[in-house]
């Protein structure tokens, strides 16, 4: 079997020092419906194989500080604001 | 006018907190429909999209403060049986069944109750219905928006063993410049509470349907009912048929399955090409090609007119 | 669901209804003892969930226990329509004097289940039914009420049977109503019902099927009374391997439901299409236009990325898929932009270009837009809704055909 590909379609990213936030970090786990963050005493981490599945709801967006989580388009090279 | 819907018609939804619910609740209210309540038990005081939630059809009753029309159940399989009959029993006349895999005896005794109460079951394992710019009674269509974009009002009567074909099938009609009067999904189990002869009397006295189009598979006689009615009652509307599943007449597709839980082909009057033929026995028009059915229809009610 | 003849005796025996005493048995010594034990003449019947046993050679008389046992060794190594049988049923050879037929099944247009009684049993009752329609009657069944035993007696009644007979069959047909009723069965049919020569009535035979939906509210009956284990699930057809891949993709993950058949089915157009009456409808249109599908396959409910990829990667493995065909109609619910993603994600792993090997893309509906852009950054060739499902079929076959030739 090929292997598996990821972040073909959707990037995400969390801003410095936002990313270190451990509340912040527990915050976007908890809305994110495809489970595409993971929170640690350390702050945030991406869950890679899942970026694809985002469903481009805007809920983290809205769960942090404006302008600091950024979704990504891969296909248009657009930013969901 | 309408069938089974109007503008004025009440409905609840029971199991409105599940995930599917939800929505259909937030695409319902957005398209204009009168959802005055939800059901969930143990949830009592709650509020989806600003609908009130309660623990029992009764208190929605009482809440609404007076007889409500309709009920969307979306509950599990193993608890359906409960809540139709909670909503019969507390008067409620027209009940659109979503659930899927209930077992054949429990909807049979949801339609021997509701005969008896004189109530109306669509479904189950169906989207529900819709009367274009009044009224959606479940997740027929989708989002107001994309609902509005599939269903304008015209004088088509739609009825379909498939969801997802209804919808199909009212946008070519739209697209064609037709529209629909009311757009029913049956529902795609073996026994379910309307059929098409038995909702064929609506639409005949309905004074906005000139034709009908249903969409249908293999499967059960409920094409034979429909002959039948239409040969016992000289029905003024036209009828166009697309049969779909042709292919599972082959020999080496018996004895399987395919598509919705009704979709089983259990005698040889179930196969598609008898199905076909005794529709066009009773003078109902089977077109070929699903893209045939709205210039079918120009051509029957032009021929009618 | 349906049941071994030996499993279809005990359900009509747990219902109160009088059987002979039969034996069941897995080898040619059990079945001597079987036969020991019945003392006298038996007949030996091979236990495979197929009609047509008499004529394979399935069903053997005997004299002697040791002419049962010859029999059964046999019959146990007897291969009948592909199936070789769970084992064999010792049965006495009844004294017959008259054979009837009683059974329960649906009528989906009345939605109540129908009682069918013949004084004329052993035989096919359609064939009855068409020949001597006076020999057979009907009668329908509350479901909600307690089933009285008089309705079964007018059906008897219905056929001219009366006297000791009638009464004597009345319990045996309200039982069998009751018991489809109870155990939510499709079929519960019992032929021939026999009168022997002491004038008692026993069921010599019995077919029963279960509701597929109701097998897990059965579970007292299946697990603990006939002992038939969950993974036992009497599929008419053995799965293939697209078929059990595709399912085990489906039952990892909530999201959404894809389904996939390839049995009867060795084209080279893969189909990722949806959903049930789309499929179907999709299908036909494919075949119409002289494509070869490849697969059957359904999408429905929203499923995940993942799940989509699953699907599709599995139909482009298939042994001589060129290219696949992504077709629904209107979608509310699934998402565009996630199965496309899901599709164009399956042939990238694969390393195949989208663009090459999606031979059209026609899912229109919720977030269509979205999911055009990212068709159109792989250079898919998509549609909307004004290019119909017979048109968007017919316009992969072309492309599948011309790759071919």
């Amino acid at each position: 079997m090929a292997e598996q590909l990821n972040k073909v379609f959707i990037d995400v990213a969390v801003d410095e020092p936002a990313a270190g936030d451990a509340a912040l970090a527990a915050k976007l786990e908890e809305v994110c419906p495809v489970n595409i963050f993971k929170g640690t005493p350390s702050g945030v981490e991406i869950v890679e194989e899942n970026l694809d599945e985002c469903v481009l709801c805007r809920l983290c967006i809205e769960a942090a500080p404006a302008g600091t989580v950024h979704v990504k388009k891969l296909y248009d090279g657009s930013e969901l604001t | 006018m309408s069938v089974l819907l109007n503008k004025g018609t009440t409905f609840i939804v029971q199991g409105i907190t599940g995930r599917e619910a939800v929505n259909l609740t937030r695409e319902c209210l957005d398209y204009g429909s009168k959802v005055v309540g939800g059901v969930t038990p143990g949830r009592k005081g709650r509020e989806v999209h600003g609908v009130p939630v309660f623990d029992t059809v009764a208190q929605a009753v009482e809440n609404h403060g007076g007889p409500i029309d309709g009920s969307v159940v979306t509950v599990p399989p193993a608890f359906t049986k409960d809540a139709v009959f909670e909503a019969i029993l507390n008067g409620i006349k027209l009940i659109v069944i979503v659930t899927e895999r209930i077992p054949r005896g429990d909807v049979a005794q949801m339609v021997e109750l509701a005969d008896m109460e004189g109530a109306r079951i669509i479904g189950p394992n169906c989207l529900g219905l819709i009367v274009p710019g009044v009224c959606k009674m479940g997740g027929i269509g989708g989002p107001a928006k994309d609902a509005a974009k599939s269903y304008a009002p015209g004088p088509v009567g739609v009825m379909s063993r498939s969801g997802g074909m209804t919808t199909e099938i009212s946008s070519s009609l739209t697209q064609a410049g037709l529209g629909v009067s009311t757009a029913v999904s049956i529902g795609g189990d073996a026994i379910i509470g309307s059929t098409y002869a038995e909702l064929m009397p609506y639409f005949e006295a309905d004074e906005q349907t000139e034709a009908i189009v249903i969409y249908t598979e293999p499967g059960g006689r409920m094409e034979a009912q429909l002959s039948q009615w239409v040969a016992d009652n000289n029905s003024r509307l036209p009828i166009v048929a697309f049969m779909a599943g042709k292919f599972m007449d082959d020999e080496e597709m018996k004895g399987m399955s395919f598509g919705h839980a009704g979709t089983i082909v259990e005698g040889v009057e179930d196969t598609a090409t008898e199905k076909i033929a005794r529709l066009e026995a009773a003078g109902i028009r089977v077109v070929e090609r699903i893209d045939q059915i709205p210039d079918t229809v120009k051509e029957k009610i032009g021929a009618d007119a | 669901m349906r049941f071994y003849e030996y499993e279809a005796r005990r359900i009509v025996e747990l219902a109160g209804i009088p059987v002979t005493k039969y034996g069941f048995c897995t080898s040619a010594e059990q079945a001597r003892a079987a036969a020991e034990e019945i003392g006298g003449p038996v007949v030996v019947k091979s236990q495979v969930l197929s009609g047509g046993r008499m004529k394979a050679g399935g069903v053997k008389f005997a004299d002697t226990p040791e002419e049962a046992a010859a029999h059964a060794e046999a019959i146990l190594q007897l291969e009948i329509n592909d199936q070789m049988p769970r084992g064999v049923l010792v049965d006495p050879k009844a004294e017959v004097k008259q054979e009837y037929y009683a059974s329960v099944v649906w009528d989906g247009t009345a939605k109540r289940p129908l009682m069918l009684f013949s004084d004329m049993g052993g035989i096919d009752i359609e064939e009855v039914a068409e020949t001597h329609p006076d020999h057979v009657g009907r009668g329908h069944l509350t479901n909600l009420f307690p089933i009285p035993d008089f309705e079964a007696k007018q059906t008897i009644a219905a056929t001219g049977v009366s006297g000791s007979q009638l009464n004597r069959a009345t319990p045996i047909l309200a039982r069998l109503a009751r018991l489809f009723r109870e155990y939510d069965m499709t079929l519960a049919e019992i032929n021939p019902l026999a009168e022997l020569t002491d004038g008692s009535f026993v069921a010599l035979d019995a077919h029963m099927e279960m509701e597929n939906e109701a097998v897990g509210r059965q579970k007292q009956l299946l697990r603990t009374q006939l002992e038939i284990a969950e993974e036992d699930t009497r599929e008419t057809y053995e799965p293939s391997d697209f078929e059990r891949h595709v399912a085990a993709i489906d039952a990892a993950d909530h999201r959404g439901v894809i389904q996939g058949k390839d049995h009867g089915f060795t084209g080279n157009l893969g189909l990722v299409i949806g959903a049930g009456g789309g499929s179907l409808t999709l299908t036909d249109a494919v075949r119409s236009q002289g494509g070869k599908p490849a697969n059957y396959s359904e999408i429905g409910g929203n499923p995940s990325v993942a799940k989509a990829c699953g699907l599709a990667k599995e139909v482009l493995e298939k042994d001589g898929v060129e290219k696949i065909a992504v077709m629904m109609s209107i979608v509310s619910n699934t998402r565009v932009d996630i199965v496309a993603r899901g599709v164009i994600k399956a042939c990238l792993e694969l390393g195949k270009d989208p663009g090459e090997t999606i031979a059209i893309f026609r899912i229109p509906g919720a977030w269509e837009d979205e999911g055009f852009k990212i068709l159109e950054r792989y250079g898919v060739e998509y549609c909307d809704r004004s290019v119909s499902l017979w048109e968007a079929a017919g316009r992969a076959v072309a492309k599948v055909q011309g790759a071919a030739g």
